[in-house]
């Protein structure tokens, strides 16, 4: 079982936490794999493990409802996230509905996919307008570098995946957790587009993250510092837009969060729906400082470095 | 606002000059009341001021991308928002060139250009702006960007038409109570089709709305001698050779990436 997530612990601080408007419900996140995952990485930031029920997968009817609802609203972009996604026995026809609506993306580990769901969604992809997405983790351009933080024989099975994508004509977004402070995102790069290139993906694309310091990645390396948090004066002449929470929502099966980092945090939980939902949120996790720093973290790079 | 009836649209010159030239002879020869320009003069091409004459004399109106806003302003790059390293050198070279070639008075000129612009086209009232009504380097894919979403657009910025460039790759979708969002394609450089012409966008309301793509054909080999002389990168001149895009790769969507060859 997970600890849910604290506020910050200063009182004061919490309340001076600055508050961010909703601009525009831009990206509607689903959390349709719950906390459920077939891995168990040692940097999660939410502690995804095949034991971890905290969140349950999300059913297509509760999908079809928030999707129903994102017209009204003018939702520019879903993502699918958990939790492993495909570990959820409705997440094809999840992605088959939502194709329908508009561009889906679905953060996998890539590990479990079956050939048939491949063809089915190849299929929705060809008759739809708009992109599915792939973005496949991966921590490391070899399993020396992978392993050890997302377990044993992951990287091969991954890899394996990749391949199955590609087979079906997708092209993975790689996604690669900056796992230790002195990487250098240049070789990541190249040896990211090395690899895949051997695996016969001849455009590769990825994209790197930085860590985030809750869950179980606290235990790896180190948590926040007391002094790791965003103060108002901080927000002076600062692009929202960088941030999460200013175009963002995540459908749960227990209620809409303001993002797919927090969903630990009870503060964070908005509402039952997304109308609800709509509502300010202060910056007062820690966390919020490695959004705030780097910014656009869950969006793809279609999507722009600095979405409105 | 003036009234008009049929307009020529382009965007994204990126210092082809000799597609400038050409587009304007071909909107002449159409017969537009006017001809606009949605920005990003310069980039990629060579010899950015020589762009700036064609659109003062031909009464281009313009509006302003990311690069006039980074150029006019002296930022430190284009606002593009790459993250991959190798789309980033490219960037940065593309940038350092043009900002050296632009002179001071038409970097003064860019600066002023203004965000957006508002025609009255028949009926129909007309958004121009760069990437979206809401900020000038989103990108508005035409796979990533759902019908509800542009509805949205349309009916917080009072739109009955919007258009925009900033991608690079033209299209058109029709929203309800016969609203329109049109990318107009740029003259800067081909659209990763493999094919070395680049477009613009004719708009007529006689009184119903058509929208036409016109293909811009311009001496790309005489472009791509002269981006050789200015020792701009192989890779850009590969573009203008073939009608492949071989850098900015990482910010096309799936399905627009797989219509390319990279």
């Amino acid at each position: 079982m997970s600890v849910p997530l604290p506020i910050l612990d200063d009182d004061a601080a919490s309340l001076a936490a600055p508050m961010v408007p909703l601009a525009h419900l831009d990206h509607l996140w689903f959390q349709v794999g719950g906390t459920l995952c077939n891995l168990e990485c040692r940097h999660c930031f939410i502690s995804c493990s095949p034991h971890n029920h905290s969140f349950a997968f999300l059913d297509l009817d509760t999908v079809r409802r928030a999707l129903d609802e994102s017209v009204r609203l003018g939702v520019k972009e879903y993502y699918f996230t958990g939790g492993e996604p495909f570990l959820n026995r409705d997440m094809v026809a999840i992605l088959e509905l939502a194709l329908r609506y508009g561009p889906a993306t679905v953060l996998t580990n890539g590990t479990v996919f079956k050939d048939e769901w491949l063809e089915r969604l190849a299929k929705a992809d060809a008759e739809s307008p708009y992109s599915l997405e792939f973005r496949v983790s991966l921590d490391g351009f070899t399993a020396a570098m992978n392993d050890p933080v997302r377990g044993p024989g992951t990287f091969d099975r991954a890899m394996r995946g990749v391949r199955q994508l590609v087979a079906h004509g997708f092209l993975p977004i790689i996604t690669v957790t900056r796992t230790s402070d002195d990487q250098d995102d240049g070789e990541l790069f190249r040896g990211f587009v090395r690899l895949l290139r051997e695996n016969g993906c001849d455009r590769p694309r990825i994209k790197v993250l930085p860590t985030l310091r809750i869950g179980a990645e606290e235990n790896r390396q180190r948590g926040y510092r007391d002094e790791e948090r965003v103060t108002p004066e901080m927000m002076e002449g600062f692009d929202l837009g960088k941030l999460i929470c200013h175009h963002s929502r995540v459908v749960t099966d227990r209620g809409v969060y303001v993002c797919p980092i927090l969903i630990e945090a009870p503060d964070a939980r908005l509402g039952d729906t997304l109308q609800e939902a709509l509502r300010p949120y202060p910056l007062r996790h820690h966390a919020c400082s490695t959004c705030y720093q780097y910014g656009a973290l869950c969006s793809n790079p279609s999507g722009g470095a600095r979405d409105a | 606002m003036p009234d008009l009836t049929r307009i020529a649209i382009f965007g994204g010159v990126y210092n082809n000059y000799l597609a400038l030239g050409a587009a304007l002879a071909s909107a002449k020869r159409q017969a537009v009341d006017a001809v606009y320009c949605l920005g990003d003069l310069g980039a990629f091409g060579p010899y950015p001021d020589r762009v700036f004459p064609l659109l003062r004399d031909n009464g281009v109106a313009c509006i302003q991308g990311n690069y006039d806003n980074s150029v006019g302003n002296g930022l430190a790059d284009c606002q593009c928002g790459y993250t991959d390293p190798r789309d980033n050198h490219f960037a940065r070279i593309s940038y350092d060139y043009t900002f050296k070639n632009t002179s001071p008075e038409n970097r003064a000129w860019m600066k002023e250009l203004p965000a957006q612009r508002r025609v009255r086209l028949g009926d129909y009232r007309v958004l121009m702006c760069h990437g979206s009504p809401r900020k000038m380097n989103e990108f508005l894919w035409e796979s990533t960007t759902p019908t509800h979403f542009l509805e949205y657009l349309a009916a917080a910025h009072e739109a009955d038409v919007i258009l925009t460039t900033h991608t690079g790759l033209k299209w058109h979708r029709r929203l309800s109570g016969d609203r329109h969002v049109v990318n107009v394609g740029v003259l800067g450089r081909p659209e990763n089709d493999g094919r070395t012409n680049v477009w613009y966008a004719l708009l007529e309301a006689r009184p119903a709305l058509r929208v036409e793509f016109v293909p811009v054909e311009y001496d790309h080999r005489r472009l791509a001698a002269e981006m050789r002389a200015e020792r701009l990168p192989n890779e850009f001149v590969e573009t203008v050779l073939t009608g492949w895009w071989t850098t900015c790769l990482e910010i096309l969507p799936a399905k627009e990436r797989r219509r390319g060859k990279y």
